[in-house]
């Protein structure tokens, strides 16, 4: 079956959401999405939306910007960066009044907390900046944006799964989408496409990710020649429950918890004698890498304890003399921490039969969040080259698209507002490239590259199974590509992945019907999984020295002389090529990076 | 151990109706039932269909009747369901391939209560404001999920798919009660319909089936009240 729409938004989370309010009224504009819209993932994020308000004290954007370039040790691109840390301010409010029930202060404005890498930039102290309504910050923003979406009569194709884009004289024109409840292959022919398909923390052992995480976007566009940016950071929060990788909120910290070791210890002192146990999630996970591997892991097994009982949090809360905003000393209770925080109270107790009011929570480094991803400009449009050249027609936002503001290490809440800066600006700039601009003639068999993909997962030889595939890669990318690399494992865990996509060849598909056939998506996810592990594997191993969240043995300083500079990604049948393009400075020298 | 999983299975495309398959799967006890469904389908069975994503009760992907009650499969472990376990569709609901229902009905029933925030007044440049009393008075009903576990758990809905079923009044609660919204007469007016609040009993199904422990029945009640008395409060 085939559709128009001027606008196509491939993704129905915060981003796709925010961009559907914005491009429908100016165009015709459809969201596809694999899930209902209020299953995404952006409805797990729990802990806040970065925006200096001031609500609590003050704040200012620029010290807002000045912090995400530091926790980007020096990669995000300022302009970008500056542009949404001042958009911020407006557009929480934006979500106020459209509804969204953040928590309140004692007079009524918006409550916020502080969160890792977020300061006072003139008394390094952590700032109150993560607007939050208790601990379902997502959930709320994922609500409120759906319940707009309905206002507004926005067309949903709900569980139309893209498999395809579709490109035409070097301009996207449309996508390839799959109807699940039939099996039918739709095409959208659209003016505008805008790629907001979340991230893809499946490609790890360990993640706080959605199974349904697994970076659709990015595979589509690389396949259609369109390079991935900075795909060797990557993102593990440090506060992972156990084994499950469920993730724990940040701000639990910002509440006053503390991470221990084995001898008890709050060894972020060492790590970070200023922010301590708030500063950036990268050198937390590498903190928490080194002590599990000197033996400090509880038990000598592979978790810390993430501690958040009154009695701790008060302690601590006297010794680094916190205080409220009214110079009171900084004090709670146990009804404080059930009110703030009560879905990680009900996690705790169901996944772990543990009550973190009055026990400490065991947890591990979790892959969280994909910085890289789909080049775009601060307005969302997709940049294809090392010249910052556009692809007419193809726009990308929120966690599938590189802009790139958070460069080598995101700051806690910055995800949020990634998601509702760039998902609104690209619905607007989507809107007006489609006002100017007609519908170009679709290739011919549009559908061709799709059929081709499910003919070959429906007619191999069944000698694999996609499960183990998974199981193969996600444990190889979880030791060798994760928190702290080396040249051999970043190596070998390349070698896999090759290894990997040629066996892939061998997995058939099992459920040969048409309605809901999951069976055959989960295999063609599986392709996408492997062609980002494999690029992202290839990005690292090249990348010869540290920085944010890419650690490595071998160069374990950053080195701007040589490394300032952002990695484009191709992919093509003979393997991945890389090309590099320069950051975008205006305010800020790189400095070394101490919290 | 060993876990047997009992699976209503039903595919539209070979099958007359539905019937049960079970699997003996190796689990832990610390498993959700929703990894067994995994591995049912990734080492026995590619066929079984469900829905899921997050893995951990937020997405609300996954509802479906695990041992005669409406829960999140991934909220649900084998140690607190032992080790034969059924697993079956939400009922009320059209059942489309196995696990999977049609939630359309369940989504347009939502979309008949005004579920959007409604508020034509100029807005400030800053936030609205309101207290801490006001933003706590609605925020057992802020929580919901759309997993229709509620719904698909009611006896008046299983009576009657016209009722808007108890989802679409907690969505409708959540705005009813909150201070900065000026469309709660106009939703009070939609739920006394005949489909509207009046096809609740107080069973309380719906309360015990929330995988989000939303006070379900009492949001209802509250929603009957303020219809009674004409007042919001």
């Amino acid at each position: 079956m085939q559709h128009q729409f001027e606008v196509v938004i491939v993704g129905g989370g915060g981003a796709g959401l925010m961009a559907a309010l914005t491009a429908s009224k100016g165009a015709s504009t459809a969201v596809l999405s694999k899930l209902y819209p209020v299953r995404s993932h952006t409805g797990a994020a729990q802990g806040g939306v970065g925006a200096a308000l001031g609500s609590e004290e003050e704040d200012r954007p620029e010290w807002h910007t000045y912090d995400t370039v530091k926790g980007s040790d020096y990669l995000g691109d300022q302009d970008a960066i500056e542009f949404m840390c001042a958009q911020a301010v407006e557009t929480v409010y934006e979500l106020e009044h459209i509804g969204l029930p953040f928590n309140r202060t004692a007079e009524g404005r918006i409550a916020q907390r502080p969160f890792g890498g977020h300061t006072n930039n003139e008394t390094g102290k952590p700032v109150r900046r993560a607007a939050y309504a208790a601990d379902r910050t997502g959930h709320m923003i994922l609500q409120t944006l759906y319940q707009q979406c309905i206002k507004q009569k926005v067309n949903f194709f709900d569980e139309f799964q893209v498999l395809d884009l579709l490109i035409s004289k070097g301009a996207a024109c449309g996508v390839i989408a799959v109807e699940l409840a039939t099996g039918e292959l739709h095409t959208f022919h659209a003016k505008a496409v805008i790629f907001a398909t979340g991230g893809w923390g499946r490609v790890w052992e360990i993640t706080s990710n959605a199974h349904s995480y697994t970076g659709d976007g990015v595979a589509v566009t690389l396949r259609r020649g369109i390079p991935a940016e900075d795909m060797e950071f990557f993102q593990f929060h440090p506060t992972g429950i156990y084994r499950m990788g469920i993730l724990i909120t940040e701000g639990v910290r910002g509440e006053g918890g503390v991470l221990v070791n084995n001898d008890g210890e709050r060894f972020m002192e060492r790590y970070a004698p200023t922010a301590k146990d708030l500063a950036s999630r990268d050198v937390i996970s590498r903190a928490m890498y080194l002590e599990m591997r000197d033996g400090r892991g509880i038990n000598g097994k592979r978790y810390l304890y993430l501690d958040v009982r009154p009695d701790t949090v008060n302690k601590y809360a006297r010794s680094d003399g916190r205080t409220w905003p009214d110079g009171s000393p900084y004090q709670i209770s146990g009804a404080d921490i059930m009110s703030k925080l009560p879905d990680i109270i009900d996690f705790c107790r169901t996944y772990m039969g543990v009550d973190p009011v009055t026990q400490p929570m065991p947890v591990q480094p979790t892959a969280h969040y994909a910085m890289g991803g789909i080049p775009t400009t601060m307005y969302g449009e997709v940049v294809i080259d090392d010249k910052n050249t556009l692809m007419p027609g193809l726009f990308a936002a929120g966690e599938t698209a590189c802009v790139s503001v958070h460069g080598a290490n995101r700051l806690g809440t910055n995800s949020l507002l990634d998601i509702i800066v760039f998902g609104k600006h690209s619905g607007l700039r989507a809107a007006e490239y489609a006002n100017q601009s007609t519908y170009l003639p679709l290739p011919a068999e549009p559908e061709g590259f799709v059929r081709e993909q499910l003919e070959a997962l429906r007619n191999a030889d069944g000698s694999e199974l996609a499960v183990d595939l998974r199981k193969e890669m996600q444990d190889i990318m979880f030791a060798d590509v994760g928190v702290f690399r080396t040249e051999e494992g970043m190596s070998a865990a390349l070698e896999k992945v090759k290894e990997l996509k040629q066996r892939f060849r061998n997995v058939r598909a099992k459920d040969p019907s048409r309605i809901f056939n999951t069976d055959i998506l989960e295999a063609w996810e599986l392709g996408c999984l492997l062609d980002l592990a494999h690029v992202t594997a290839r990005s690292a191993l090249e990348r010869k020295e540290s920085r944010g969240a890419h650690a490595r043995d071998d160069y374990p300083e950053r080195d701007d002389v040589n490394w300032l500079k952002h990695s484009l990604a191709y992919l093509d049948d003979k393997g991945v090529s890389l090309k590099y393009k320069p950051v975008t400075m205006t305010r800020f020298e790189p400095k070394k990076r101490v919290y | 151990m060993e876990v047997k999983l009992r699976i209503l299975r039903y595919n539209p495309e070979t099958d007359s109706k539905p019937h049960y398959e079970v699997y003996a799967i190796e689990a832990e006890e610390n498993d959700q039932i929703l990894d067994l469904l995994n591995r049912v389908k990734w080492y026995q069975d590619g066929t079984l269909s469900y829905r899921r994503s997050c893995a951990h009760g937020v997405c609300g992907s996954d509802a479906v009747r695990i041992n005669g009650v409406n829960r999140l499969a991934c909220k649900v472990l084998v140690k607190d369901v032992g080790r034969k376990v059924t697993v079956e569709p939400l009922l009320g609901l059209r059942v489309i391939k196995d696990l999977i229902v049609d939630m359309e009905p369940f989504f347009d029933h939502y979309k008949s209560v005004i579920p959007y925030f409604v508020n034509d007044e100029p807005a400030p440049a800053r936030e609205r404001l309101q207290s801490p009393e006001e933003r706590a008075r609605f925020d057992d009903t802020t929580k919901c999920i759309l997993c229709a576990a509620c719904t698909t758990s009611c006896p008046s809905f299983w009576a009657s798919g016209e009722y808007v079923g108890p989802a679409a009044v907690v969505q409708a609660h959540r705005f009813i009660y909150d201070s900065r919204d000026r469309a709660g007469a106009e939703r009070l007016e939609l739920l006394n319909d005949r489909v509207g609040v009046w096809r609740c009993h107080d069973i309380y199904n719906c309360t015990n089936a929330c995988p989000r422990e939303i006070e379900v029945t009492k949001a209802v009640g509250e929603v009957k009240l303020a219809i009674a008395t004409g007042r919001i409060e």
